[in-house]
């Protein structure tokens, strides 16, 4: 029943799925990114890269710190592309 | 870990896994393949997803239609687990001038040789049934795939992997390839962070990164970094008449978008860039890009964008890749130059480079991949690329 607790909430991935691509050889977070599209969601990874790094950490042993983290994209937070299409008609005129 | 090979891969981007696979499947498996960083964190990974038979030069289209033979059956010819992302809801190519249009006359010419469904869509009607919310204002003519579309990047990435590991690859990620060991005219290996590695093939996969390495032993391979960009929208329903909207591409306003399986939408636009390894995204692109496609898509405005990214384009003078026989280190083979097109042909290139490799006959020639065609102007010219 644990393993069904969601880690990414975006994406519907489970702790138990998380648990099998790690035993796949999925390493990283951009790896477990990639495989399972956990942290690809509308909250890009907000939540979920710090509850994947801190399994990561257990299972490897190595301290948080030290856990490779994901490359941060803009815009951070969801833009409509109306609203950027606008800005760009604006820098236009 | 053994410390020496039969082939050592520098590269694991989908160029570089394809070929360990497809030797490995021919029986030649002591293979170490070396990335940098993560398994199609390359290039590969960053590409928009896209795979298309539209071409218009008998090589190009022909690599394009025998790869996507492959990416159609990708986990059972690799016995990957996972879901490579396969959606053919084909490619929408608009033309913008009558220029444009008469070079698609052309182009369906290629395509209909080599037996590919392609053809002219009626703009004032049939349009529609492709692409519900067009706006055609514009537009010259347009024509369409149905076996065109998209496939997942990583997954046909690690499904090779995972093929190649399966028949005895082994495979070092998180290695830098520092430098290669040549001696008397002949490769002998690689220095990297993890240590040296023996082998007296090197086939030189490292994209952008490639003719840096092969300059190592002298080779001069013209192929140059160019950094483009792209953004990805959050899921939401099929837009398309039947699931996903097909991919809209125009090169004249060189812009491509589709809607991936997962409901997001992956999109990006050419823009002039300098040489560079740049790879940061920038808010100009942000902005000119949902400008120049909310003209041609307005259905899209509301879409929101969660991410956008970049990656390198391996430019080559004549926009198609390069397979090169070093001169200088016997044994060394650099591959690349795909110039934006390398996921979607990969599959067919890999079977080119491994036939060659074990003597089996091949219809294409992997001569005519040689750089030397910069020298004697057999150039592989493409006129639909954007």
């Amino acid at each position: 029943m644990a393993d069904q607790i969601l880690i990414c909430r975006c994406e519907d991935i489970t702790k138990e799925r998380l648990l099998e691509v790690i035993a796949e050889g999925y390493e990283t977070i951009d790896e477990i990114k990639r495989a399972t599209r956990a942290g690809m969601g509308p909250c890009q990874g907000r939540t979920c890269r710090q509850l994947i790094a801190q399994e990561l950490s257990k299972i490897y042993g190595v301290p948080m710190e030290e856990v490779l983290m994901p490359t941060f994209r803009a815009p951070v937070k969801p833009i409509s592309m109306g609203t950027l299409a606008d800005a760009h008609k604006k820098g236009g005129e | 870990m053994k410390k020496a090979y039969d082939i050592i891969i520098v590269g694991g981007g989908i160029v570089g896994c394809s070929i360990a696979f497809e030797m490995a499947k021919r029986g030649h498996s002591n293979i170490l393949l070396i990335e940098r960083g993560y398994l199609s964190g390359g290039a590969t990974g960053r590409c928009g997803a896209g795979i298309r038979q539209q071409w218009g030069s008998v090589l190009n289209a022909t690599l394009a239609v025998e790869s996507t033979h492959i990416f159609e059956n990708l986990e059972e010819y690799t016995g990957y687990k996972g879901n490579c992302g396969l959606n053919q809801a084909g490619y929408l190519l608009i033309a913008c001038t009558e220029k444009e249009w008469d070079q698609f006359q052309k182009n369906l010419e290629v395509q209909h040789q080599l037996g590919v469904d392609s053809y002219p869509v009626d703009l004032e009607k049939d349009v529609y049934k492709y692409v519900p919310f067009i706006n055609t204002d514009g537009i010259y003519g347009a024509t369409f795939c149905q076996k065109d579309g998209h496939a997942d990047p990583f997954h046909c990435t690690f499904a090779y992997a995972y093929g190649a590991r399966q028949l005895g690859v082994d495979i070092l990620t998180y290695t830098e390839v520092l430098s290669l060991k040549a001696e008397g005219g002949k490769i002998k290996g690689v220095s990297t962070t993890k240590g040296d590695f023996e082998a007296p093939m090197v086939i030189n996969c490292a994209n952008a990164w490639a003719p840096g390495l092969a300059a190592q032993v002298g080779d001069e391979i013209p192929v140059f970094p160019e950094r483009h960009q792209a953004l990805v929208t959050e899921p939401v329903a099929p837009m398309g008449p039947n699931g996903p909207m097909p991919m809209v591409m125009s090169f004249h306003r060189k812009f491509y978008v589709q809607q991936s399986p997962h409901g997001s939408f992956i999109m990006g636009i050419a823009e002039t860039e300098p040489v560079s390894f740049n790879i940061r995204s920038s808010w100009q692109f942000l902005e000119e890009c949902c400008g120049v496609i909310c003209d041609t898509l307005p259905a899209l405005r509301g879409l929101r964008v969660v991410r956008q990214w970049a990656g390198l384009y391996d430019m080559s003078p004549d926009r198609n890749p390069i397979i090169e026989f070093s001169k200088n280190a016997e044994g060394l083979i650099t591959i690349c130059g795909f110039s934006g097109h390398g996921f979607m042909v990969a599959p067919r290139t890999a079977i080119l480079v491994a036939k060659h490799l074990c003597n089996e006959q091949d219809d294409l020639d992997i001569k005519r991949f040689s750089a030397d065609r910069y020298r004697t102007g057999e150039l592989l010219l493409e006129p639909s690329v954007v």
